[in-house]
Parts: C-alpha cells; structure tokens; sequence
C-alpha cells in the first residue's frame, strides 16, 4: 500500500509537481525578522565583482529569503556605486506573474518554476526561457513549549500524526518511544500552523508525505494548511508567539525565529545514529543530498526528505533565483549577472548564517557559479 | 406624515429659515461650484461601478472553472487540480462575527451616547466624547496586535466559565483545548472597533432631539428615564438604525484585526469557542499574497460576494429607515 502510493505520488509528480521537490525557504510571508545582528554586520565586500553594474535592477518574490536578500543587497550596493538592486517581497506567486510579465529582472521564488510558467516565460526570455537557480537554503523548525522537557525527539511518523490531530496527548506512547527517560507530561497537545498562505507550511506539507506517507495523506502542494483541526496563526511571527505562550503548543517557522523568541527545537529522529538538530549547517547537509532535476541550465532540485545522512536535517526549503538563461534585456544584464555572481560567491553564501539561512553545499553553490556567467 | 412636510429633519425646528429660490447659475462662482458637486456625485457612481465591473470581471473567470459550487463549498483550494473553492465557511464566519459584534457593541454604544448627551455633566462629557473619537482613530492593526496579544489569554477564563455553565447552549460549548482565537473573541473584538462610530453617530441625533419635546415630557412629570423613553428614542430610532449599519459596514469588511486574532479553518461549526471559522476579508488578506493569477481571481470573487453583501445590509437599513421615517419624533 505505501509502495503503490508512492508510486501513485511520483507519477503525478511528474512535470509541475516534481518541482515540489524543489524547496521552499523561510517562509514565504514571512516578517520582518532580520536576525538580531543580521543587517547591521557588512562583510568586506573584497568579493564583490561590479563589472559593469549600473542603474537599477528590480526583482520580485519570495518573502522567504528577504532577510538574505536584504543583506546582500546592502553588500552589492555598497560595492558597486551607482547601483540600486530593489528586490520587493511580494510572495513568490506575485514574482513569477511579475517576472512573466517582464516587470522584473529577476524573481524569487520558493518553488522551481511549473512547466506552464516555464512555456510562459519564453515570450519574455526571447530565445531562451527561465531558469532555476538555487540560492537561499534554510531550515524549518519545529518549534514546542512543554514545561519540564527539553531536547524532545519526534520523527516524521509521530510529526505527521500531531499536526494530523491523531496524537493528541504529549505523553502518547509513540512519543514516550522516542524519548527513553523522559517524563512526558499528560497535558494536550495544541498543534499550530500557518493560517497566511505560505512556501513554509508547503515545505513542511512535502517532508511529511515523503518521509511518512503512511501518515500524511494530504495534499503536499498546497501553500495553504490541508490538514483539519488544529489551531493557527497569521505568520511566523504568529505561530511562534502562539507556541511561545502556550503549555503544550508545537508549530513550525524559520529557525530564526525560534532564536528570537527562545524557542526550543525538536530535534528529528531521521534514522540516522543521533537525532538532528535544526540548525543552518545541518540543513546545508541535507541540501547536499539533493539531485538536480532542472536540465541544461535549469538547476530545480529535487530534495531527498528522507536522507538519513549523519546530522542532515531534512525539513529544509531551497528558494530559487528565477532568471532568462537567454533573452535577459539589454540594460539589466551587467547588473544581473554581477549580483547573482555575488550571492553564489563563497562570500554571498557565507553571510546567509548571519541570517539564519543555511549557505547552499559547495557542489551546488559550484553549479551556479558555472551557470551565472552565461547568462544573456 | 403630513406635516412632516414643514419641518424637515435633522436638524429639525432649529433651522428654520429657508434658502433663497435657486435661480439659474448666472455667476461664474455658482457655475464652477455646481460643475464640481456634480463631477463628484459623478465620479463617485464611476467609481462604484468600475469597481463593480472589475468584481465581476475577474470573479467570472475564476467561477467559471471552479469544480466546486462557489456558494455552498467549505473548501478554499483554487490552487488544486481541478480548482475547489467556496464561500459557504466565510459567508457563515462573516456574518457570525458581525452579529456577535452587534449585539454586544449596539446596547453598549446607545448607552455611551445617552450618557454623554443626556446624562453626564459638561465636564466630564466633553473629555468623552473626545475618547470615543480617540477610539476611531487607532489602525486596525493595532486592535489586532491588542487582541491577539492581549485580550486572547485574557478570555481564556472566560471562554472556561462560558463553556462550563453555558455549554448547554451549544454555542459555548468549547469542545477541546485551545486558546481563545475563536469567533467569539473576534465578535468582541469587532464590536469594540465599532463601537466609536456608532457611539458618535447616535449621541449627534440625540442631541438633535427638539428640546421641546424633552421639556414637554418633563412638564408631564416624567422622570429622566421616561423623558429618554417618550422622546429621545422615538426621536433617534431612525439614527440608531444607521449608525448600526454604519458599524455593520466596518464590521464586516474588517480585515487585519481578524487576520491577526482567528485561528481560521474551513469548517462551519456553531461552536463559537472553538478556534475555527473564517471571514473573507480575513482569508483575501491570508491568502493573497502567495496566491497564483487563478487563486487571486478566486480571491476576488469572494470580495464581490462581500461587495454584494455589504450592499444588501446598506439598502436594508435605508429602506428600514425610510419605512420608519412617519413614527419618528419628527413629526409630533
């Protein structure tokens, strides 16, 4: 039964849905949650190639990667004078439209482009089509206030069935399993989620219908919560203020925010030796079991939810840069191709943790940096 | 009625000298004014119907293809294959809300208005009536971050006394755990953020209330109560009903404060204590964002339900007020 689902499911998620593998980054609807330190820090900006960089360059998308993109930008600028990179965080549906349309240079996006938004984008990208360029990785937390535990222990089974509203009780057996000597409190469980649409709860959506699709039989597309029952909250912010003043409440939001509300992190029990933690490096380590599935210049991933490579931490979200391979307009494409040089540059990826992002692994970052300068 | 034609109302047997017989624009003044009243009254029947086309407009491309039945479905997934959603839930939490709102904020504000016309000295009427405004004046958001962080733990007693000896009435049967992110919170909410509008509506029209009538009821040895019963009531009913409106209005169209404050889902449930529920100005503003061109024109067609709605309640309260215009105190 679960072999035919998967089947089922890797059949249908062939052409748009296949991109799901792709990934969402912070969430999409995100706040304004620069990590403390995040913004003021500046790298020196040795690495940064201006070359020919001028006037502005307008992006759109993602609000999942904005703090990142925050940074960078204020790096860029201060390096290249004269330029302006004005990236709006609209949502990553409003970037694609935006992008489609020819209003933006680039888009950002929490999901690799569908094969119709592809076939659209070749009426922009004149003799080329739009591309996937993996930028922004980052880890999801799932988040949880239970007085008197700490260091919890989930895996995906037992997580799929809490936000399904199947376990309903911290000291539930499955649980109590996976915590050898911990005392479990008899207190209910109130399981929050995002009630804004979001590229988070899609990324989350996706971990659990691969690595417990005996479990999560909901939809795994969807940016909205598929799930009934359960409680939720506007934004990450909302979720991690509501699972920060209730006893027993669990909910998921970019790592950055558990920091910045002192939130403590279930650490997944993923199959390999030791739980895994959320943090920047491990989700970067999670990343690296990811295929490219994008072909030619596309590099769409296709992330392995279920690895159980040591200290991988596989609820992650990649979002992606969404430029013309070909076809870039005339008097943009100095300034873009110098900016994206730079975010996939081993310097652009190093400030990412100051944001609470996970840099991209070495072998995809390569990737994008071989791909960048052909763009035209 | 029929000599209501002497006295026309508001504000009545105050002003009673009449303008001078309007004769043709001849002055340059007059022309130019006139031109500018009628191109406002014109735009803004522009406006209204241009907002009404593009309603439409967008909202039929969205209907056309949905496989679910618009009115009736209590799924939102325009994003799916094929296409599912339906108003049924928003429709339901909308007006859920609303009522809740009215019912609490109405007798509340009546009596604000009373109080500050016919009952408080000068002194302490004026700071209030300045407060009342104040209240008007805070972004919705602002009730929202208020409600959310605020007021929902501190319904949380309230929620368990309610479910506790009222949980035989089924609405405030809670049914499980959760905080206080429910319909219930966002009626009271609601009706504090429109509570201003019809506090200042009513307390103007009671105000207007011809002082002869009150002194009339007092020489017939009324009490205070009874002069506000006989004369100041009647007088306003009219004034009451469309302040009413007037909040109903906001109340229905509020967004940011519902977004922040409901825990929302797509089920209807008459338990007003559970976390559930949803409005659709709260799920356009939760969902627009990340919607695709399809989601939004779903996301459209909802908000021309509201638009149409929103009329519905205006035209009730107008045809309300003019069916009671004959027993208002403005003829006696």
């Amino acid at each position: 039964m679960k072999l035919h689902r998967k089947t089922g499911l890797r059949a249908t998620a062939l052409g748009a849905l296949a991109v799901s593998g792709a990934l969402v980054l912070t969430a999409c609807g995100s706040d304004d949650n620069t990590s403390p330190d995040g913004a003021k820090k500046t790298t020196t900006a040795s690495d940064v190639k201006c070359e020919g960089a001028k006037g502005q360059l307008l992006a759109a998308g993602s609000t999942a990667q904005k703090n990142a993109m925050d940074l960078w930008v204020k790096n860029f600028q201060a390096a290249c004078e004269g330029v302006e990179v004005n990236y709006q965080a609209i949502g990553s549906g409003g970037g694609i439209t935006k992008f489609n349309q020819g209003q933006v240079a680039f888009a950002g996006s929490d999901s690799a482009l569908k094969e119709e938004e592809t076939a659209e984008s070749q009426k922009i990208c004149k003799g080329g089509k739009g591309i996937n360029l993996p930028m922004v990785g980052g880890p999801v937390a799932i988040g949880y206030k239970l007085d008197g535990v700490d260091g919890l222990v989930l895996d995906a089974s037992t997580l799929a069935k809490i936000f399904d509203s199947k376990i309903k009780k911290w000291n539930d057996p499955a649980i109590a399993k996976l915590n050898p000597g911990v005392k479990l409190p008899d207190v209910a469980i109130q399981a929050f989620h995002r009630s804004d649409e979001s590229g988070t709860t899609q990324n989350l959506g996706k971990y659990l219908s691969e690595a417990a699709a005996a479990d999560w039989k909901h939809d795994p597309k969807t940016k909205s919560w598929p799930a009934p029952g359960g409680q939720a909250a506007n934004g990450s912010s909302g979720v991690a203020a509501a699972v920060k003043d209730t006893n027993g409440a669990i909910g998921y939001f970019e790592l950055s925010y558990a920091a910045a509300s002192n939130i403590s992190t279930v650490k997944l029990n993923t199959g390999a030796a030791q739980p895994v933690e959320a943090t920047t490096e491990n989700a970067s380590k999670a990343i690296a079991a990811a295929k490219i599935k994008g072909t030619g210049s596309d590099l769409a991933l296709s992330l392995d939810y279920k690895t159980k490579a040591e200290g991988a931490y596989p609820i992650i979200l990649v979002t992606y840069e969404i430029a013309c391979d070909k076809g870039n307009k005339a008097e943009t494409l100095p300034t873009l191709k110098a900016f994206l040089n730079y975010t996939a540059s081993e310097e652009g990826q190093k400030v990412l943790a100051e944001a609470g992002y996970a840099p991209l692994p070495a072998e995809i970052a390569a990737k994008v940096r071989e791909i960048v300068p052909t763009l035209s | 009625m029929a000599t209501a034609t002497t006295h026309t109302p508001p504000p009545p047997g105050r002003n009673e000298t009449t303008p001078p017989k309007s004769s043709a624009p001849s002055q340059a003044g007059d022309r130019i004014f006139l031109g500018l009243s009628r191109g406002s009254g014109i735009a803004l029947l522009v406006i209204m119907a241009a907002i009404a086309v593009f309603l439409t407009y967008r909202a039929v491309l969205a209907i056309a293809d949905n496989e679910g039945n618009f009115l009736t479905t209590s799924e939102w997934n325009p994003a799916g294959n094929p296409p599912v959603f339906g108003i049924a839930v928003l429709a339901f939490g909308t007006i859920v809300s609303s009522v809740i709102a009215m019912v609490i904020a109405v007798p509340v504000a009546i009596g604000i208005a009373l109080f500050i016309s016919h009952y408080a000295p000068r002194k302490l009427a004026t700071p209030l009536a300045y407060v009342v405004d104040l209240l008007a004046a805070v972004p919705s958001i602002i009730y929202g971050l208020w409600g959310a962080i605020f007021l929902v733990p501190y319904l949380d007693g309230l929620n368990k006394w309610l479910d506790q000896y009222m949980g035989w009435t089924y609405v405030f049967d809670k049914s499980g755990e959760g905080v206080a992110r429910n319909m219930f919170t966002v009626g009271i909410l609601l009706a504090i953020m429109i509570l201003p509008i019809i506090t200042n509506v009513t307390r103007e029209v009671f105000l207007q209330v011809p002082r002869m009538h009150e002194e009339a009821a007092l020489a017939l040895g009324a009490t205070r109560w009874e002069t506000i019963r006989m004369s100041v009531l009647p007088f306003g009913r009219s004034g009451i009903i469309s302040a009413s409106m007037l909040g109903l209005g906001r109340a229905l169209g509020e967004t940011m404060a519902v977004a922040v404050v409901l825990s929302p889902s797509f089920i209807i449930s008459g338990r007003l204590l559970d976390p559930g529920g949803g409005t659709f100005a709260q799920n356009i503003a939760a969902k627009f964002n990340e919607a695709n061109e399809y989601g939004r024109d779903a996301l459209i067609a909802s908000g021309l339900v509201l638009f149409v709605i929103t009329l519905l309640v205006n035209g009730a309260a107008r045809w309300i007020i003019a069916r009671r215009k004959e027993y208002s105190g403005a003829n006696a």
